[in-house]
């Protein structure tokens, strides 16, 4: 394999991460966490309704590879994007606010919880039709080449939207024109309830980028780390050579595919087996492994717990829209 | 004033707006080397370069995408479909990113793109290259839809069009861009959503755009020899729609009659024809009727076809039906 072409055995060097740092993606993780239980426990309050794609599980994928990003590049995902619109430094307030369908969520309650946006941040969407965000982030790191911004893309899909042609066209195409971008592919295993090996007849989904011929990557991703050192390395590649890069990240979402899901479709033991490496407590281990003191560690816990409570109270206590302003919103004057 | 081509109209009308705006940009399928399937772009590549003229792999879901993304953050894309036929491939595209994302955003994101290119059937193309696609794009809120029936309206809709802060569905004619007319010599625009009177009259009022403008117009012709004044009315822009310019012509004639190339299950056609019931009701002296594309998928042997599309004489039979002259 070429050094494009890394398996996750392979060891790495990486620089040891300071503790700030650590302490900093731990509170991200958390806070992404307890931010989620929070919105399925209002959810079965009905506080809200429609879909609820919970990311539970996956936190050091959207942490760690925002983490390789600076403020002003973009970030596109799927309906499943609570973790990334707050790792690319949304506030819990405007994400649970947006969710209970309020006029200071961030997209004024016309989104939901598949359409969180911020143009201030960077955060391009979160987009509902599996793989129809991809040709878009092509768009966006054509805009970059085009502007020479040195900004770069992050677009981040599931498993699930590799079949889909948008996947294909948009990846084609960024390969074609070396566009700034770099295609994530969060693989949970499963593509709704239906498991890998009934949607893929090439379970490594690494290998599609040997189509393109462009750069691929494929590891776990349970370690916030790790992820960011790898995903660092192909936004180097995008900024500094103007060239694609896809990546597998393997995961596991511990709760179903949204919350109707019963989860029939894998067994409580493989479940329980993931929650062994549940990425949160991953990266709780890794403060302590830094000597990390406990008050500490237990203060950013505090800190979080408190935060969560705020948001969910004002997001409670906000407005709705008015039905007046809305038609607005369909066409720009 | 000075005649130019259809197609002519169209090309200045994107290089004087790419010559004024570098976030403009030309992409699409043999756009740029092969200066273009209908010729609109013809010379562009050479003017601007490849970084503004970008030719495409046939991948309309994909470039299509990339226009939007480019919009979201700054650009202001024109993209090419070689034909609204193709325009199916990236419908997932068109609705559920062109028209939702202001929408979607709470209004962050807004996006100033225009896609164009030839629709309509044409000469012996068959089902699936002989479509009328404004009706399906009109349907969706966040679209506007444009379709020039001459050069002048063509060059001044297109630089309206690449202004404007929306996405465009601007729909040229596949069997106009040889069409010759006149245009003014300066600097001009037609804004959106303003129609024209083609032809005044003062007997019955024709309804048509696109290539129906010239059927209507055949037919004002024809009628005026026996001495029917016919008033035909161009919308010019498909969404949003020249109401009170319809009414007003209405309520004048008190007759109407709409020509539609496109199918007639839900066609714009019935939408203007609810809007005449509902504020010209008292005016009518015969009810609105509809000259529509035959309802079925176009036949591509040509005696069939030619069958299938409204033409003169039928349109002429038509409004005499509604004059109660027949």
């Amino acid at each position: 394999m070429s050094a494009t072409e890394r398996e996750a055995s392979e060891p790495r060097e990486t620089p040891r991460p300071d503790k700030a740092q650590l302490a900093e993606y731990y509170r991200q993780m958390l806070a992404i966490r307890r931010m989620e239980e929070a919105l399925a426990k209002a959810y079965a309050l009905r506080k809200f309704g429609g879909f609820l794609h919970l990311y539970i599980g996956q936190e050091a994928v959207a942490v760690g590879a925002l983490a390789a990003l600076k403020p002003d590049d973009y970030v596109i995902a799927t309906y499943r994007e609570h973790a990334h619109a707050y790792a690319k430094g949304m506030s819990s307030k405007s994400i649970i606010a947006e969710l209970f369908g309020k006029e200071t969520g961030c997209s004024k309650g016309l989104g939901g919880s598949m359409h969180l946006f911020d143009a201030s941040k960077n955060f391009l969407g979160g987009y509902g039709i599996v793989g129809g965000h991809i040709p878009l982030a092509a768009g966006t790191a054509f805009a970059s080449k085009y502007k020479g911004d040195g900004r770069v893309t992050l677009c981040f899909f599931g498993d699930g939207s590799v079949p889909q042609g948008a996947f294909h066209e948009g990846v084609a195409l960024a390969a074609l024109w070396r566009l700034p971008v770099v295609f994530i592919c969060e693989n949970n295993l499963y593509s709704m309830g239906t498991p890998l090996y009934r949607s893929l007849s090439v379970a490594d989904v690494s290998q599609k980028a040997l189509a393109y011929g462009i750069a691929r990557d494929r590891f776990d991703g349970e370690d916030v780390i790790r992820v960011r050192d790898r995903v660092a390395e192909a936004v180097r590649r995008a900024r500094n050579e103007s060239l694609p890069t896809l990546i597998e990240i393997r995961t596991y979402r511990f709760r179903g595919h949204s919350m109707s899901d019963a989860g029939l479709y894998r067994t409580k033991e493989e479940v329980e087996e993931w929650k062994k490496r549940d990425p949160v407590s991953f990266g709780r281990e890794l403060l302590v492994k830094a000597k990390v003191d406990e008050k500490e560690i237990v203060a950013i816990e505090d800190k979080v717990q408190a935060e969560i409570e705020e948001a969910v109270k004002f997001a409670d206590e906000s407005p709705e829209l008015a039905y007046e302003k809305l038609a607005e919103f369909t066409y720009k004057e | 004033m000075r005649t130019v081509a259809y197609r002519e109209a169209l090309n200045e009308a994107l290089s004087e707006e790419m010559e004024k705006d570098d976030r403009i940009f030309l992409m699409g399928e043999e756009v740029g080397h092969y200066d273009g399937a209908y010729k609109v772009s013809k010379g562009l590549l050479k003017r601007f370069g490849e970084k503004r003229v970008i030719d495409t792999p046939i991948a309309e879901g994909g470039f299509v995408g990339v226009g939007i993304g480019a919009a979201m953050v700054g650009l202001r894309p024109v993209i090419e479909l070689m034909t609204w036929n193709f325009s199916f491939v990236a419908a997932d595209q068109l609705i559920n990113n062109a028209a939702k994302i202001r929408q979607m955003s709470g209004g962050q994101f807004t996006l100033p793109i225009v896609f164009r290119g030839p629709g309509g059937s044409a000469h012996m193309l068959a089902a699936q290259h002989s479509q009328s696609t404004e009706a399906l794009w009109a349907h969706i809120p966040g679209l506007k839809v444009v379709m020039p029936a001459n050069p002048k309206d063509a060059k001044g809709l297109l630089k309206s069009a690449i202004r404007d802060n929306n996405p465009i569905i601007f729909i040229e004619s596949e069997v106009m861009y040889g069409d010759q007319g006149e245009i003014p010599d300066g600097e001009y625009t037609i804004p959106l959503g303003v129609g024209e009177v083609k032809r005044p009259g003062k007997d019955i009022t024709i309804i048509g755009w696109s290539k129906m403008v010239k059927v209507a117009m055949g037919a004002a012709e024809q009628l005026a020899a026996e001495g029917i004044e016919a008033e035909v009315v161009d919308p010019r822009t498909i969404r949003p729609l020249d109401e009170e310019l319809i009414v007003e012509s209405v309520k004048k004639t008190g007759r109407c009659m709409i020509l539609e190339e496109g199918w007639p299950f839900n066609g714009v056609g019935a939408e203007i024809a609810y809007r005449i019931g509902r504020r010209c009701f008292d005016d009518l002296d015969a009810p609105v009727e509809r000259l529509t594309g035959a309802d079925m998928p176009m036949p591509y042997n040509h005696h069939l076809e030619v069958q299938c599309v409204p033409d003169v004489p039928r349109a002429v039979a038509l409004a005499k039906k509604l004059l109660y002259l027949e």
